[in-house]
């Protein structure tokens, strides 16, 4: 196994775009799926104002993350796409009715319930399918020669819908934590209720998630607990421990900023375990990044290009949220 | 007839519905952004309020394309995967890198600077709401210039080995992505779609001056747009006829379905008007033709000969009516639009632009002809490209995804149903916000408290506000 080549050196960044799309869209994702909870009228408003000047930028991340998989693990992107195609094809259809209601809603002030209604179910059914996406290739994916052998609901197990639910629940989390720290008065402290609630949710789906892949298959058991890796990889959950109570005990002296870090903190730990359990497998349990890796001089030419752009692009992505920084109210514009 | 719907049938015509909606976005915010870019540029040199009322009127509806454009776009992004996961594998290595440099050169940098474009107005200085509005500008072109290089060499392929995988491995980038035929659709394309724009604007702008001739707003930018429609149109009839060059080139049997010749003429070939293309006898029915004016345009020669479809094994044939119809279409548009460019230069010599209700009908009734043109020029080549992916090395038929044909059925319909609702509401609205005229004091985006971040919305205190024109409605 070489140590860092080329197609190692793509798993981190398209890692990584994962990464920034789960943290970045999850919030945007997850207001959506407060929706419900959210009274009509100026807290909807509001909690739609944070994130209308953003959410397209961090949806991009999710097309980077499959333009990304494309170009540098073709073979992957191909088998797992085709693999996974009624989850795919909802979470796309999901996606459209969640991301136009953010102008019709304003559009159509007559119609604004059936758009809210779009945006909150288009932004459940997004976050349910991406769960269950991650939770079938975790479970693998068949594949024979260079192409997906299995059926075509395959992807339909109690573990997806579970990894489903569990997402759901995440983005939620996130969602109300950055709520708590965008917002004031009544849509912040019902955002503290809900916050306890799908905190507790989450800690208790991570765990779910968490206990129920080793059993999976015994490449994951041995990742988790082969001596002496355990050593390294029991940092992960001792971290989550941490950031949980870290989480609970700000929620109670009413902290604006530390629960969103906290629910960060959190996703980034589960991310790295999800990582632990897969590399060096993008399909698991046969494909590695070797085997689906594009060719080299496809890895060198987009490496250029990520090299100099990619912090680029978190340098003005982040100069576009410090322009929106601070609370934000229901009365924006149009 | 049922069987014929097989599973590659589905997914093409999956793939042909989805990318033709959503062509129709970038079409349109390519040009508008352009625009936008001008009118904002026009009121910090000059000062003069209407091109800030344009230019706040015209972001409105900036917004809700741009919108419908991600949307649409992501589904494309993942449909390579899903559908055509064999073409993936295959051809990835260079399509993939393109698409990849389209990200993040093009996307990031519109929806970065598209939220401070759309509601920063007054949170941002006015040199630095400027530089977003020409961020999201360039974005637009940058992302052409990358998606049309993945779709040229798609075209025309050049610079690549093939592995023992079947892959497409590339070894010249430089060549990759100027290949052949990039440079004419990139100017062909981008013509199009200021071409697109500048009919949409143009068509709001008559519709107003038909109501209420004194209209500042109105007169700006319906004289404007025929302005760029007199310049762009000659220009890209001349562009069109030189990728047609290209194409015979590269891709001698796409320009003989675009022109109906199932015969080889060895000596001149006639250009042929109308005709009903008949695949199955190899000619064409009720054909009106002019004798040895085809090899006159593509040869620039009375008699010079030019193959024909004979001259190919049946097999190698894309689907001749719908190419040559499709062309026909587009071919029509385009000498409409310049004939209503001549009118409009008439108008203006003569000082009578904003006078003859006939223009401004005419002008009217252009007004979704870019999109109509666009569409059928993007039919032309895509499925004059046919039954390849990749041109004479990778077939449709050998590209697509081990999926079931009751799989790709159900996703096609289901994309079908949500894209009629949710863009036809998308374009309602679109035509509503049109409806309104452009009026002083133009609302714009930013509304309500300068300091209060985002959103789209009216102030709920003032709920009148909500139908007013170009306000929350």
């Amino acid at each position: 196994m070489p140590a860092f080549d080329l197609p190692t050196i793509w798993a981190f960044i398209i890692a990584f775009a994962i990464f920034a799309y789960v943290v970045m869209d999850g919030f945007d994702l997850g207001i959506g799926i407060l929706f419900s909870w959210i009274p009509p009228g100026r807290e909807r408003d509001t909690a739609m104002n944070t994130i209308a000047p953003v959410w397209d930028g961090n949806e991009t991340w999710l097309v980077l993350g499959g333009g990304g998989l494309m170009a540098a693990f073709p073979l992957a992107y191909g088998t797992i796409l085709s693999a996974l195609y009624a989850p795919i094809v909802a979470m796309l259809l999901a996606l459209i009715f969640r991301g136009v209601a953010f102008e019709f809603r304003w559009r159509d002030p007559r119609h604004r319930a059936w758009w809210d209604i779009a945006f909150s179910v288009g932004s459940i059914a997004a976050a349910f399918a991406q769960g269950v996406t991650l939770g079938a290739l975790l479970q693998g994916i068949a594949v024979k020669g260079r192409t997906y052998a299995g059926g075509w609901f395959d992807w339909l197990q109690p573990f997806t819908v579970l990894v489903g639910v569990s997402l759901v629940c995440g983005y939620a989390l996130l969602g109300s934590t950055w709520l708590i720290m965008k917002s004031e008065g009544t849509l912040q402290v019902r955002c503290y209720r809900l916050a306890v609630g799908l905190g507790i949710g989450t800690i208790v789906a991570i765990g779910a998630v968490s206990a129920a892949t080793p059993f999976l298959s015994d490449v994951y058991w041995q990742r988790w607990f082969a001596w002496p890796q355990v050593l390294f990889t029991a940092q992960v959950p001792l971290l989550v421990a941490i950031a949980t109570v870290v989480f609970f005990t700000s929620l109670k002296r009413r902290h604006h900023y530390t629960p969103f870090l906290m629910a960060l903190l959190v996703f980034t730990l589960s991310l790295a375990g999800l990582g632990i359990s897969l590399f060096p497998y993008v399909v698991p349990p046969s494909m590695t990044i070797w085997d689906a890796a594009a060719p080299a001089a496809s890895l060198k030419f987009m490496l250029v290009g990520a090299v100099v752009i990619v912090p680029i692009i978190l340098a003005y992505t982040g100069y576009s949220y410090w322009v929106f920084r601070g609370k934000t109210g229901p009365e924006g514009y149009h | 007839m049922l069987e014929a719907f097989d599973a590659t049938l589905l997914a093409r015509l999956q793939f042909a519905f989805t990318v033709s909606f959503h062509f129709i976005f970038p079409s349109f915010t390519i040009g508008l952004a352009s625009y936008l870019a001008v009118l904002e540029a026009l009121w910090l040199w000059t000062g003069r309020s209407v091109y800030l009322d344009l230019f706040k009127y015209w972001l409105k509806i900036f917004a809700l394309v741009f919108g419908m454009g991600v949307v649409s776009g992501i589904v494309m992004a993942y449909q390579f995967g899903t559908n055509w996961s064999v073409f993936s594998d295959k051809a990835g290595p260079i399509v993939g890198p393109l698409m990849a440099y389209e990200v993040m050169t093009a996307f990031f940098l519109e929806a970065g600077f598209l939220g401070v474009m759309l509601f920063g107005m007054n949170r941002v200085g006015r040199g630095l709401h400027f530089a977003a509005t020409l961020a999201v500008a360039v974005g637009t072109f940058i992302s052409a210039f990358w998606i049309l290089s993945a779709n040229s060499w798609m075209q025309t392929p050049v610079g690549y080995t093939i592995n023992q995988g079947g892959q497409f491995v590339p070894v010249d980038w430089l060549a990759i992505v100027f290949n052949p035929s990039f440079p004419y659709r990139l100017v062909h394309t981008v013509f199009a779609a200021y071409l697109t724009t500048a009919l949409a604007v143009g068509a709001v702008g008559a519709w107003h001056l038909l109501r209420e001739r004194a209209n500042e707003g109105a007169r700006v930018m319906f004289s404007m747009a025929m302005g760029m429609i007199t310049v762009v149109a000659p220009l890209q009839i001349l562009a069109g006829d030189q990728h047609g060059l290209n194409t015979l080139e590269h891709q001698p049997v796409k320009v003989m379905a675009m022109e109906g010749h199932f015969k080889s003429y060895p000596d001149g070939a006639p250009l042929v008007l109308f005709g009903w293309p008949d695949e199955a006898a190899g000619k064409n029915l009720f054909a009106v033709e002019i004798p040895k004016a085809s090899s006159l345009i593509l040869k620039h020669s009375l008699d010079a000969p030019l193959k024909g479809l004979d001259s190919v094994e049946r097999k190698e044939w894309p689907p001749v009516a719908i190419v040559f119809w499709a062309f026909r279409i587009m071919v029509g548009l385009g000498m409409a639009m310049l004939a209503l460019a001549a009118f409009s230069l008439l108008a203006r010599v003569r000082h009578r632009l904003y006078e003859w209700k006939l223009l401004h009908l005419l002008a009217l009734v252009m007004g979704p002809m870019g999109f109509v043109a666009v569409i059928a020029g993007w039919v032309t080549t895509e499925v004059g490209r046919q039954p390849y992916t990749v041109h004479g090395l990778l077939r449709t038929a050998d590209s697509v995804s081990p999926l079931q044909a009751p799989a790709v059925a159900a996703s096609l319909l289901a994309f079908v149903v949500v894209y009629f609702i949710v863009f036809g509401a998308g374009v309602f609205y679109i035509l509503r916000l049109m409806s309104h005229s452009p009026h002083r004091g133009e609302e714009g985006p930013e509304r309500g408290q300068p300091v209060r971040a985002a959103g789209i919305t009216p102030a709920p205190a003032v709920p009148d506000a909500l139908g007013s024109p170009g306000g929350g409605a």
